[in-house]
């Protein structure tokens, strides 16, 4: 029995050899690895639809690149790929979207040290030395937008109850950039915000709560599209004829569609795109293509859409 | 045997009335919150809230019910809200692929629903026989069998969904939504469902054979097996319960928003233990109450709606106040076991 698993391992070990040498190719100038998370909410959905778009079209427009990409459920694993990619695939770029900064940045250094060429996005490593340039969304500007968007809808007199994701620092960012962008007009007050984890049914029981609580509430800063699915159901059920507007956030194609369709509770909504992997792995690509590198750190700017510039966002084949 | 001794029926009946009053735990704690969240907000004790509360217990209720069968038979099911993810996952997914057409032949839209509620059921109770089989035909521990589903249920729910959201057709979202929506003599649907749910497994657990025997197996499996109980059949059938009450609680999410998602009923499954064993049902088995699974659900959503109402706790201690009640609930009905 243990001479037959250990002839199935060889023969194992030996396949993956060959596979490895049939994959580093000679004719491939960048061979470019991408490790993001497995789709475990619509967010981390998006990323993947969308990295797996630029494999395709990168692969396409430039026949000398060839792009890996691995997804991983917790932030050891992804450890793991990064050792698997750097001794079987011989990648010489990266893209990683990082489960957790801390316990990440060590593998990631230890790529660079190799002489890989490493772009990390969205969750920035705690020492950035590990790395050579950093694509992110902008979380001030998520929060600052929604702000002074409410400021200017509600004529600066209103009160408006809030939605918060997961504790997290990202969470924080967003949610102090948001109150300070209301100091500018001291009439819109915020009643409370409680945490409904990005979750559709959370939010539901949340808001549902909101509306037991405050008879009057003008707006809801939903902070993302999930949570808006579930603030709008409950508005409904209590049949509310007080509240004026729900603004979610990141750009789903559902709040987005309700935009352009001139919803009459969802007015506008403001990016937080998973596309931004996807402009992480295209710059990066044709940056290494041509012997290039990147700038140290590129935003990808959060922007607020309303219905007139809706259509240039809505994105239907995206599962997010 | 002889005849007792007085003083021994004394004892006795003494036990029994500590008993008794120590299955009072779960419900004195409800009460007692119910008086401090009326004091914290007054708003807590109008009727809407009330249904409210209840209606949204309602799925984890229904799922408990059933939890309670298996952990009194000495099993344990972690994979509940995983199955009810994919239930929900599937049935959305069949309803839009049938109001499509299939074969050009086209769906009266309540038959489709209908289907919708029937393959929730089906899918529902081939999840639990799944398991029944693989625990006890298979002989693999109930924790690692349920783990592993947990797992694959969700992944096939997030492949089925793309990494997305299955959202259900608007077109028979309205025709559905009257089910989680509507109220019959003032009271919502759920909450009739769940009523129904937890006086057909009081019935079920306290009034007939096949109750007695989910105890008996319980509290000593090789006593009951020299009993004649047929441990296996008795034990495949609290599986496929739970899987039918998970259908159920399903059948009244799914309207509810229309959707499922890669964390549709996350942690379903702790919240549903917690509430059995906060329900005075010991974790090891042999004994236990539905009415205790039914009272505990109630308040786990009590403590969330009264934190919810509240603001004098910041919101980053929220856990921990539901934790610190989980406690002391569960310290008022200690020595029942």
């Amino acid at each position: 029995m243990k001479q037959v698993i250990r002839a199935i391992g060889a023969g194992v070990l030996a396949l993956g050899i060959l596979g490895a040498a049939g994959a580093a190719r000679a004719d491939d100038k960048v061979i470019l690895g991408v490790a993001i998370p497995t789709a475990d909410h619509g967010f981390t959905g998006g990323i993947d639809w969308w990295a797996n778009k630029a494999k395709e079209d990168m692969e396409k427009a430039h026949p000398d690149l060839k792009v890996i990409l691995k997804t991983s459920a917790s932030a050891p694993e992804q450890a793991n790929q990064l050792q698997d990619m750097v001794t079987v695939n011989k990648i010489n770029a990266l893209v990683i979207f990082p489960h957790e900064s801390a316990s990440l940045t060590q593998p990631v250094a230890q790529v660079k040290k190799k002489g890989i060429y490493v772009t990390v996005v969205d969750r920035g490593l705690t020492d950035t030395s590990a790395q050579d340039a950093y694509v992110a969304g902008d979380n001030t500007a998520f929060g600052r937008l929604a702000g002074e968007y409410f400021c200017k809808s509600l004529n600066g007199q209103g009160d408006i109850v809030a939605l918060r994701g997961i504790p997290t620092t990202l969470d924080n960012e967003r949610y102090s950039a948001f109150t300070e962008a209301l100091k500018a007009c001291p009439g819109v007050k915020v009643l409370d915000a409680k945490y409904a984890n990005w979750n559709r049914d959370d939010a539901f029981k949340v808001m549902q709560d909101y509306l037991t609580r405050f008879k009057h509430i003008d707006a809801v800063w939903s902070a993302d599209d999930d949570m808006s699915v579930g603030v709008l159901k409950a508005i409904d059920q209590a049949k509310r004829t007080d509240i004026k507007e729900v603004l979610g956030g990141a750009g789903s194609k559902e709040m987005i569609k309700r935009v352009l369709d001139g919803d009459k509770l969802i007015n506008a909504d403001v990016t937080y795109s998973p596309k931004f992997i996807y402009d992480a792995i295209k710059l990066t690509a044709e940056a290494r293509l041509k012997g290039q590198t990147l700038p140290a750190k590129t935003i990808v700017p959060s922007v607020l859409v309303t219905k007139d510039n809706a259509k240039d966002y809505y994105f239907p084949d995206s599962p997010f | 045997m002889r005849p007792a001794p007085t003083e021994a029926a004394q004892a006795g009946r003494a036990m029994r009335l500590a008993h008794h009053l120590y299955g009072l735990g779960p419900l004195v704690g409800l009460v007692v919150l119910c008086i401090v969240g009326t004091l914290l907000n007054h708003d807590f004790a109008t009727v809407d809230n009330l249904m409210n509360v209840l209606t949204r217990t309602s799925f984890i209720g229904i799922i408990a019910v059933g939890e309670t069968f298996v952990i009194i038979s000495g099993g344990i099911d972690l994979s509940v809200g995983s199955m009810a993810a994919l239930i929900a996952g599937s049935m959305i997914w069949l309803m839009n692929g049938l109001s499509a057409g299939v074969g050009g032949h086209t769906f009266a839209p309540l038959e489709i629903i209908a289907i919708g509620i029937a393959l929730a059921f089906v899918l529902g109770g081939l999840f639990g026989w799944a398991h029944g089989l693989l625990i006890t035909k298979g002989r693999i521990e109930p924790f690692i069998v349920t783990l592993g589903t947990l797992g694959i249920f969700r992944a096939v729910l997030t492949w089925l969904a793309d990494g997305g959201a299955l959202t259900l057709n608007n077109s028979l979202t309205d025709l559905y939504s009257p089910v989680y929506y509507a109220s019959l003599l003032g009271v919502p649907v759920p909450i009739w469902v769940f009523l129904v749910v937890a006086a057909g497994g009081t019935l079920i657990l306290n009034r007939t054979a096949f109750g007695r025997h989910v105890q008996a197996i319980g509290s000593n499996e090789q006593v009951a097996r020299y009993a004649a109980i047929r441990v296996d059949t008795v034990k495949i059938v609290t599986y496929v319960l739970l899987g039918i009450c998970v259908g159920v609680a399903t059948v009244l999410y799914v309207p509810r928003l229309g959707s499922a998602t890669p964390t549709t009923g996350i942690l379903w499954e702790l919240e549903a233990i917690a509430a059995v064993v906060v329900g005075g049902t010991a974790l090891k088995g042999g004994e236990g109450r539905v009415i205790g699974t039914v009272i505990g659900a109630i308040l786990l959503s009590v403590i969330a709606n009264i934190l919810n109402l509240t603001s004098i706790i910041s919101v980053y201690l929220n856990a921990a106040v539901q934790g610190a009640v989980i406690i002391v609930v569960a310290f008022l009905q200690r020595g029942r076991r």
